[in-house]
This record gives structure tokens, C-alpha cells and sequence, in this order.
């Protein structure tokens, strides 16, 4: 199956909507271990994820450390973005990893777990990340650019217990947010 | 040609900018660095101007912008200093976690402790959830990993995060 054949349905379990834990939480600065992605509590996180980035107005990314919970797990959907080029929709992956990343950009992020700040980061604007589809376990190999190589980088990070903070280049480089989406 | 110093802090409105460089320009000030922001909903400037106006001018020309008592200026002449170049290795300090008394205080004086001077520095605070940013010159053979070690005993004390990178520089 390719990424873009991909969605929420394959995974047969509802998701529900979890609440979002934001900074200082312990959780969002441990890197999180990898997981069994055919494990079925891990497939439930996978819906569970989908289901609260659906609900958060703007969310185009949402990893488990997120929730709360410490699982290389995370899903991405920048469908519609104006900035998203390279699009694959909606889809989870576990245990991704960055293959290769070039062409790097700075600009500017927010994120749900640090809601009143935004920064500009630098990232790759072109990305390939490897990583597995939730239930099937298959290996799924994603070349993707712009918008969706931020978003996936942003989501890659909250596994590895890093926040946009932690990237930012200088002090006046974080702004307060004026924008609730 | 003197050096003046001017902080103005108060009440945000529009147009303090626009009111205060208006002033400096009808005294021939030449406006350097500086920085202007909001703190916490104060509004904040620190300048550096130029020019050969006195102290006294300059407070003299601003008290309309403070007769209302909403804004407190200070003007101070001050002695030029020279800017050194390639002092150290820039650094970029973060620390983010939990508010508590003494974060600054803490991870600064490590950083002093190693001989690195802070040039530049934000905090912001929201929601109990504190983050300092800052830019280090580091004296050159500066122990990177040994500075890191102590920055991250002193993170582990107060409970935050602790990152030392070096600087990006791009030059084009």
C-alpha cells in the first residue's frame, strides 16, 4: 500500500478525541522508545491521534508525546495548507526515521503543546522519511517537500523529545502568538 | 560627537516609537542600536543615539511623554565603546521547563563561570511554562562538552531543559 492509499479507516478501530498536554510536561521532552505498530493499543493511539488533530482547528501534525504519550507514533494531514506542495493527506507513521533532507528553509511554527509562542526554525524542504504504517507494519518510504517536510520534521522531533524551542536560532527568534486557530 | 543612552518603558500605545524618534531627530540625534518590545504588555526601548544634544536636551524634549506619568524615560550620556570583533564562538543557550526562582540566575553564571559573555537575551513566561534564549560568545578553546555537562547538572537541579549549539551563521 502507498502512504497516499492511506486512511483512518484501514486502521478499523474509532478514534477518540485525546487532550492535548502542552510544555512543561515531562513527556514532551524525553525521547519517546519505538513501537510494535501491529500492537493494538498502538493502533488505537494511531486513530486516537487522527481523531484530535480532526478537532484542533489548524493542527496539521500530532505526535503521541502530544497526548501524553511516550510511542514513536504520529499523524500528519496538510491537505489544503496554502504552503503544502507535495501532499499525502492524512496518515500515521511509527518509528519514522529521517533518510534524507536538503534544500533548508527558514520558517516560522507553532505547535499545540506550546501554545502561546511560535518560532522560526530551519528546515529541510526536501525530506525522504522511512517509517511504518500503523496495523500492517508495512515499511513506507515518503519523498515529500515544503510544508509537508516541516510538518513531518516538527513531528519527528516531538519523538526524538525535542520542541521548536530547541531549534530556534537566537533569542529573537520566538515571538508571542497573536493567532488562535 | 557624544553617546546617549535612553530607555522609555510604559504603557503601550501607538505611536511612542514614532514620538520619541521624532524627538531625537528634532535634536540631530542619530538613532544606532536598539531594541524596542513588548515585556508583559509594557512597552520597552533601549537605545543608542548620537549626536551632539546633551542628557538634559534630550530628557527636556521627551517630557511631554512623560508629563502623563504613563511612560518613564531616562537619557544618560554615555562613553563609546568599541565593538570587538571576533571576540569568540557565538553560542546558542536554551532553556525551557517549568517556572521557578533562580533559572536565569543559575545557567548565567555557569555560563560566567566559563568565561562566555551573554549578548543577547529573551525570556518569555506563559502559562507557568518559562523559556530563556540567549547568544554566548565563548572564549575560543572553551570545553563545549564540559560546559554542556555543568548546564545540564544545573537543568537537572531546576528541572528545565538545557541546550548549548553552536550559532548558525549563513553568510552569502
Amino acid at each position: 500500500m502507498t502512504v497516499l492509499e492511506w486512511n483512518e479507516q484501514r486502521l478499523g478501530v474509532t478514534g477518540t478525541v485525546r487532550p492535548v498536554v502542552t510544555a512543561p510536561a515531562e513527556v514532551l521532552s524525553q525521547p519517546s522508545p519505538p513501537v510494535d505498530p501491529s500492537d493494538p493499543q498502538i493502533v488505537q493511539l494511531a486513530a486516537d491521534l487522527v481523531a484530535t488533530m480532526r478537532v484542533s482547528p489548524g493542527c496539521v501534525g500530532l505526535a503521541a508525546p502530544q497526548v501524553g504519550v511516550a510511542a514513536q507514533v504520529f499523524c500528519v494531514d496538510t491537505s489544503g495548507h496554502p504552503r503544502s506542495k507535495i501532499c499525502h493527506g492524512t496518515f500515521v507513521l511509527c518509528n519514522a526515521r529521517i533518510v534524507s533532507a536538503t534544500r533548508w528553509e527558514r520558517g516560522r511554527e507553532g505547535c499545540m503543546s506550546v501554545p502561546h509562542l511560535t518560532g522560526d526554525v530551519k528546515r529541510a524542504t526536501r525530506l525522504t522519511v522511512a517509517g511504518q504504517l500503523p496495523g500492517t507494519g508495512e515499511e513506507v518510504v515518503i519523498e515529500t517537500n515544503a510544508f509537508e517536510a516541516r510538518a513531518l520534521q516538527h513531528e519527528i522531533d516531538h519523538c526524538a523529545g525535542l520542541l521548536f524551542l530547541d531549534r530556534v536560532p537566537g533569542p529573537h527568534a520566538v515571538y508571542a502568538r497573536k493567532v488562535y486557530l | 560627537m557624544g553617546e546617549l543612552a535612553v530607555t522609555v518603558i510604559g504603557h503601550d500605545r501607538p505611536g511612542i516609537i514614532a514620538d520619541v524618534s521624532e524627538a531625537l531627530a528634532r535634536l540631530a540625534l542619530n538613532l544606532s542600536d536598539s531594541t524596542m518590545t513588548l515585556l508583559r504588555g509594557h512597552f520597552a526601548m533601549t537605545l543608542i543615539c548620537t549626536g551632539e544634544a546633551s542628557a538634559s536636551q534630550v530628557e527636556q524634549e521627551l517630557a511631554p511623554l512623560t508629563a502623563q506619568g504613563s511612560l518613564l524615560v531616562s537619557v544618560r550620556e554615555v562613553t563609546p565603546e568599541v565593538t570587538p570583533v571576533g571576540a569568540g564562538e557565538p553560542y546558542v543557550l536554551s532553556v525551557h521547563g517549568a517556572d521557578r526562582l533562580g533559572i536565569v540566575a543559575a545557567v548565567t553564571r555557569v555560563i560566567a563561570e566559563a568565561g562566555g559573555n551573554v549578548t543577547d537575551l529573551t525570556t518569555r513566561l506563559s502559562d507557568g511554562f518559562y523559556v530563556l534564549l540567549a547568544q554566548i560568545d565563548l572564549p575560543p578553546g572553551t570545553d563545549v562538552a564540559g560546559l554542556t555537562a555543568r548546564l545540564e547538572a544545573v537543568g537537572r537541579d531546576l528541572n528545565v531543559g538545557v541546550g548549548l549549539r553552536p550559532a548558525e551563521v549563513d553568510v552569502f
